[in-house]
């Protein structure tokens, strides 16, 4: 018994050479487009000679709190108003088209940011928390509280869980988008207090409807400074009274039940496994996604967590199990092909109509990602969109790839595909052909 | 191999199909008659729906959110419509317009993505399933190769009830898809993961819709035109849009079993009025509309309408005018053959203070009655267990 144990820790010491070697480049694509968005074959030479621990310290040390491009100027203006009752049906047409106007330049810059910045995990984890921590534009209806909600996403992307948790709990597009800006004593609404457990922390099934209705009562008070839209805590809407949350009784305000939530071993097992689901497979081991949440559970350090994520050995055994995400799809093409995109705007909106569109998750539970990513309209969309980048269009200039691309670099016929292609190239086929073929194979839409 | 599981599986219907003195012996063999099922996403308040009009409960329950009286469409003493719902009257009229109160299940979630998963794969309340209802029912009982695809979704990129299996495809436009769905042109022969082989049933799932969907039908063809408009009424919003994209697809001569429509917008936590009036009215304009497209391509008596949500709301509103998360529900069906009328329980409001209704109809009623009534399929091993059919169709 104990030599079967000891030499089953043999077996585990054995693959320790393969951690020392390089990762090599199908190692730095792998790492590269699971943390950040597409390939660009410069990235890839520098990640490549790296053993897999400086690998992955090297992208996480380009971790950024802010972006690196300036977004829209009216970021920081005094903070319009959603239409109200006593304004003329033209004054409440004229707010709703400059938000839209507003929204469609958020998507723009963000998706920009995404191709651009230094630090693609850091925009890689931003969008990764704002499918968790969800608000959309439609139900906030403004698109500077949305940008501002960005930010605090970005800041604590690979922060701290906790502070995000309490900081998110008090974010005026947060605020409005689960209720809690309207929720008072007597009357609390329970729209945020379900979804933070159901979806924000614990998960489905580790919480009583009882819970939540105390919870509900534990969240009233806060709301929005109408001049600042800044949040603002009023004790005489806030009940004071008693409650009891997972067994926790007393006093107990929305910072109290977060911490009952945050102590819960189910929340950092929750995140655990939902980070592996967006970085590594759709197959988390159960063991590891529990050996890391107790970990994680000390102090909710998020980098530490997509650090010890990607070293498991699954990670690097993941290739081509992935579906892209339509962001990964179109801004990974367009940075591995150093495509350059003359309209953001225009991407946005296919992306929109591609199943993701930012700052407007579909619902609270935000994307589901995975297989789903892929129904037969979404399918035909991406590759239409892949398919006109070797087509120039007739009037308005589109994103294309230099025609000389494949010539640059022509081993890439076999590194294109995340897995072996489904239709062998014809040895004969031209460069724009040949291109054009592995684009349109199911192998492009995985990673 | 999956032709000997179809004749296998045509052999078992057929047998079934012949004994006698079972509801599903009257209806016809295959797929001839098609389902449409209505998604309420969000979970649509069904007291504001069907109305108690009369009841002090009712108003004391809902202070500020109560459609006054006068302007409630009266259906009986007791019971009436919410005013946007006005296009649904001449349904109701004509005797083709059930309303089944009271539908829900035992030990009801109040999640919405929890709910919806046990609505869509018909499970009970602590048992998790991998596929939809109508997929397991469509892979013991397949529709073959003469139909386009299994399923229409229209209005959403999840698959609910389609998930897990059958043949689906999402349509936004009949003829964008026809136009694109060169691009899906992958050989079947290759693996690597699972994610590859879902792309790959995809492509496969367009390659087969693509053959029939959006093509025009022969007398169209001669007048150059997808439809013809004085046919096809209008109505406004997505859901109208989806109405549309059915009725074309219809009426260009794809055949497929079901179609399943998604209406979003209906978890109205605060200001609930306003929004819930604008989605009732879009839902029972696009209802009025694929009725009256469905009947002049004389198909309407070989359709079954049917609405579905993951729950209903609180009766008690909350402080921010709206209603949190609630059980029991009130549902529409509709269709040519379909006995009009109320069925199931009204809301026993009396002793509701803020708690939950209890449910009188297990929703896996309505999906038997679809299943053995409608089909002439037995689905007790797809609906994992013996429901009691709903009388909502005529003899």
């Amino acid at each position: 018994m104990l030599l079967q144990r000891q030499l089953a820790s043999l077996v585990l010491l054995l693959p320790l050479p393969a951690l020392a070697a390089p990762i090599g480049e199908a190692g730095a694509r792998l790492l590269l487009g699971r943390t950040g968005f597409g390939t660009p074959p410069a990235q890839v030479a520098a990640l490549a000679p790296l053993e897999r621990e400086a690998a992955v310290d090297r992208l996480l040390a380009s971790r950024r709190s802010e972006p690196a491009s300036t977004p829209p100027d009216w970021v920081n203006t005094p903070l319009l108003h959603p239409p109200r009752k006593e304004l003329s049906e033209s004054e409440k047409k004229a707010l709703r088209d400059t938000e839209t106007r507003r929204g469609l330049a958020l998507r723009a810059w963000w998706l920009q940011e995404m191709a651009t910045t230094p630090s693609p995990v850091t925009e890689k984890l931003t969008l990764f928390w704002h499918g968790h921590f969800v608000s959309g534009q439609n139900k906030v209806k403004s698109a500077q509280l949305m940008y501002r909600q960005n930010a605090l996403l970005r800041r604590e992307a690979l922060g701290n869980f906790a502070t995000l948790l309490h900081d998110i709990a008090r974010d005026p597009a947060m605020l409005r988008y689960l209720d809690t800006a309207g929720s008072r004593k007597g009357q609390a609404n329970e729209n945020f207090a379900r979804e933070v457990m159901e979806l924000f922390t614990l998960g489905e099934g580790h919480y009583s409807e009882q819970d939540i209705r105390e919870a509900a009562r534990a969240f009233t008070g806060w709301q929005l400074d109408p001049a600042s839209g800044e949040p603002v805590f009023r004790p005489r809407r806030h009940d004071d009274g008693q409650k009891t949350v997972l067994g926790r009784s007393g006093t107990l305000d929305g910072d109290a039940v977060l911490d009952t939530l945050l102590a819960q071993p189910a929340t950092a097992r929750f995140i655990t496994r939902k980070l592996w689901l967006y970085l590594v497979s759709p197959t988390p081991d159960d063991a590891t996604v529990n050996r890391l949440a107790a970990s994680f559970a000390r102090d909710y350090q998020i980098k530490p967590l997509v650090r010890a994520l990607l070293l498991t050995p699954a990670f690097w055994h993941s290739s081509g199990q992935q579906v892209k995400s339509p962001v990964e799809l179109t801004v990974g093409t367009v940075a591995t092909f150093g495509i350059s995109v003359p309209d953001w705007q225009a991407l946005a909106q296919l992306n929109r109509r591609m199943g993701q569109d930012l700052f407007d998750p579909p619902n609270v539970r935000g994307w589901p990602g995975g297989d789903t990513w892929i129904n037969s309209d979404s399918l035909l969309l991406r590759k239409q969109f892949l398919d006109s980048l070797t087509r120039p269009g007739s009037n308005k200039p589109r994103p294309q790839i230099a025609p000389d691309w494949l010539q640059q670099y022509p081993a890439a016929t076999s590194w294109l595909p995340a897995l072996p292609a489904a239709n062998p190239l014809p040895g004969s086929a031209s460069p724009l052909l040949a291109l054009r073929q592995l684009l349109q194979d199911p192998a492009w839409q995985l990673q | 191999m999956q032709r000997r599981q179809f004749l296998a599986a045509l052999g078992a219907g057929l047998l079934t199909v012949q004994l006698p003195g079972l509801a599903y012996a009257i209806a016809p063999a295959g797929y001839q008659r098609l389902l449409v099922l209505v998604e309420l996403k969000g979970g649509n308040d069904g007291l504001n729906t069907v109305i108690p009009y009369t009841s002090p409960d009712y108003t004391r329950l809902r202070p500020t959110l109560a459609i006054a009286r006068e302007q409630v469409l009266q259906l009986d003493e007791q019971r009436g419509l919410h005013p946007s719902l006005a296009p649904l009257l001449p349904l109701w009229q004509a005797g083709q317009l059930a309303i089944v109160q009271g539908v829900g299940y035992p030990e009801p979630n109040l999640s919405h993505f929890r709910s919806i998963d046990i609505w869509d794969t018909a499970s009970n309340s602590t048992q998790t399933l991998s596929s939809g209802w109508l997929t397991r029912l469509l892979q013991q009982y397949p529709a073959g190769d003469a139909f386009a695809s299994d399923g229409l979704i229209l209005g959403s990129h999840t698959l609910g009830p389609l998930a897990g299996g059958a043949r689906a495809v999402v349509l936004r436009n009949a003829a964008d898809f026809a136009r694109q769905a060169r691009l899906a042109q992958a050989a079947a022969r290759q693996s690597g993961s699972s994610a590859l082989a879902h792309v790959l049933k995809v492509e496969a799932d367009i390659r087969r819709a693509a053959s029939d969907i959006g093509k025009m039908p022969p007398a169209q063809q001669a007048m150059g035109s997808m439809q013809d408009p004085g046919r096809i009424p209008d109505a406004p919003g997505n859901f109208g849009r989806a109405v549309q994209t059915l009725l074309e697809t219809l009426a260009g001569g794809s055949q497929v079993v079901v179609a399943r429509l998604t209406l979003t917008g209906f978890d109205t936590h605060a200001g609930q009025t306003g929004t819930q009036q604008r989605l009732l009215g879009e839902l029972a304009e696009g209802l009025a509309a694929l009725q009256a497209g469905l009947a002049a391509q004389g198909r309407w008596d070989d359709t079954l309408v049917m609405s579905y949500a993951e729950f209903g709301r609180r009766p008690k509103e909350n402080g921010n005018q709206g209603t949190d998360h609630g059980t029991a529900n009130s549902h529409f069906v509709l269709g040519g053959r379909v006995a009009g009328g109320f069925y199931g329980q009204a809301p026993q409001l009396a002793d509701v203070n803020d708690g939950n209704l209890p449910y009188a109809v297990d929703f896996r009623q309505l999906y038997v009655t679809v299943c053995e009534t409608w089909w002439g399929k037995p689905s007790a091993t797809v609906l994992g267990g013996r429901f009691k059919p709903l009388p909502l169709l005529r003899g």
